[in-house]
């Protein structure tokens, strides 16, 4: 494919298992394309520059920043977002144990922890908190802090595996035993 | 970002053809390092040549029992792969200690080498000197914020740093760049592929703007579990090396019988001390040779006003990364 300056191109994407076709200019990021042009805007603006991970999307099933993938480069690939991560039984275990521990402040970063936690369970179902430490790495959260996620992703887990787990009763800082 | 035209290539012979023809045009492949400069205006290329489509992402042992890393192979799966994991561990643990998941998810090996400054002054266009963005304007860093800037190799044109950790590892293991230009492909050793500032900074290496990378060459490592990558930064996710250390011995029964090092951090290059690889070789195992080899790699240091503490620290992390590498933790 070929682009010109500022000339809109109509590119065929897939978002969320739907192929959308779209037209917008060669120097749309995928985040801008999502949230302008395909006003999915569950996907958030940061830094703009790779550092604070809160605009990660799926592309093929793998964690990336949409602030820094052309949306030209999305043709033929896999997108999800955070609105493609519930189904039609309900919400994803993730998004409910994020919602039972309140793993989650002002929200702004929640919907790329979630996205990065699916993949990571998806090909670790039993992490440890280190590897789920590692995992989420990228991602900056600057109100809960990390604890309750971590123990989000564990509980989520644990219900994924079938186990029967209640959400810790007090987890601010570390669990109850 | 300013507009720009954009062409996907799937082969390598028509990416050095597109480039060729558009002056100042650029290749696109991860895009971490280019994607946030064009954001900021420090990178205005007319027109992006698109070459994910080339297939360059394999990673394959070589006749010789060497290693071949596409150039277009992602650092996360270069670092993951069994291959390295087991004959370079020293380049998975580099790998793993930069950047970030999503990063490392997107970025390739060739774009790793490619990596520019991340100099605050070179980053910002709102400051207006700076020789390596804007030749001749001067240097900013020299008498500005220079904590993280070069001890070795610096010139009084241009202080900053190379910010890569796999090419530290890379210098460390001695790897061949293999490129492609108009006239056919040539290879490209790692210790001649970046450059020390001199009087031209805006020149970051030694491939030509017509050249696409296709490979990164691994020859045999004799090192394998000998070996460490020691980072030392200001927290533990997406900060780049205050200094670093890719240390890499060949042991026989606590003799040395040959040994590597290179340092990150602290040059505009990843820096390979071969006088400290000298001193070490022929020798037993131990920490006052350590030490030794410590002092002579920081020998030349002319470190500034704000980071002389980077000579005291790399002379530590060497002794450190060497005990660990050595099996003498």
């Amino acid at each position: 494919m070929t682009s010109k300056k500022s000339q809109k191109s109509l590119v065929e994407l897939r978002i969320n298992g739907e192929t959308i076709e779209v037209a917008f200019a060669p120097h749309k990021t995928l985040l801008e394309v999502l949230r302008e042009d395909l006003a999915l805007t569950g996907t958030k603006h940061g830094c703009e520059l790779g550092e604070c991970g809160t605009c990660a999307v799926l592309v093929d099933g793998l964690p990336v920043l949409s602030c820094l993938v052309l949306g030209l480069e999305a043709e033929g690939r896999e997108v999800t977002t955070i609105e493609g991560m519930a189904t039609a039984a309900g919400l994803h275990p993730l998004q409910d144990a994020f919602a039972d521990l309140g793993a989650a402040q002002c929200g702004y970063c929640s919907p790329a922890f979630l996205l990065v936690a699916k993949e990571l369970l998806e090909v670790n179902p039993s992490p440890n908190r280190d590897e789920i430490r590692e995992a989420l790495s990228g991602n900056l959260c600057r109100c809960t802090g990390y604890i309750k996620i971590y123990e989000a992703v564990e509980l989520a887990a644990a219900r994924m595996r079938g186990e029967a787990v209640e959400p810790a009763t007090e987890s601010i800082y570390g669990f109850e035993v | 970002m300013n507009p720009f035209e954009y062409q996907q290539v799937d082969e390598p012979a028509t990416a050095v053809d597109a480039i060729s023809r558009w002056r100042g045009s650029k290749f696109l492949a991860g895009g971490t390092n280019l994607i946030d400069l064009m954001k900021n205006t420090v990178e205005q290329p007319p027109k992006l040549i698109d070459i994910n489509h080339i297939p360059l992402r394999g990673i394959e042992q070589t006749p010789d029992g060497g290693v071949k890393l596409g150039a277009l192979a992602r650092n996360s799966d270069t670092a993951n792969h069994p291959l390295i994991r087991k004959n370079y561990p020293l380049l998975s643990q580099a790998i793993l200690s930069g950047a970030s998941p999503q990063l490392r998810n997107m970025a390739t090996n060739g774009g790793n080498l490619l990596q520019r400054t991340r100099c605050p002054y070179f980053m910002d266009p709102a400051f207006s000197r700076c020789n390596k963005r804007t030749p001749g304007s001067g240097c900013s860093a020299l008498e500005g914020f220079h904590e993280n800037h070069a001890i070795l190799g610096a010139s009084d044109q241009c202080i900053a740093t190379h910010p890569s950790d796999m090419c530290v590892a890379l210098a460390a293991l001695e790897a061949k760049v293999r490129v492609r230009g108009p006239k056919g492909e040539r290879i490209i050793a790692i210790g001649d592929f970046h450059r020390l500032p001199g009087t031209t900074p805006q020149i970051d290496t030694t491939l030509m703007p017509d050249e696409l990378i296709v490979s990164i060459d691994l020859p045999p490592s004799p090192y394998g579990s000998h070996s460490h990558y020691l980072k030392i930064r200001e927290r533990t996710s997406y900060a780049f090396a205050l200094v670093s250390v890719a240390a890499a011995i060949d042991v026989d029964s606590g003799w040395i019988r040959g040994a590597r090092l290179a340092l990150g951090g602290v040059a505009h290059k990843p820096w390979r001390v071969e006088a400290a690889e000298a001193a070490l070789a022929g020798q037993k195992l131990s920490i006052s040779l350590f030490e030794q080899a410590a002092s002579r790699a920081l020998s030349g240091a002319r470190p500034r006003r704000d980071n002389t503490y980077k000579v005291e620290m790399a002379k530590r992390a060497i002794i450190r990364a060497l005990t660990i590498a050595g099996g003498l933790a």
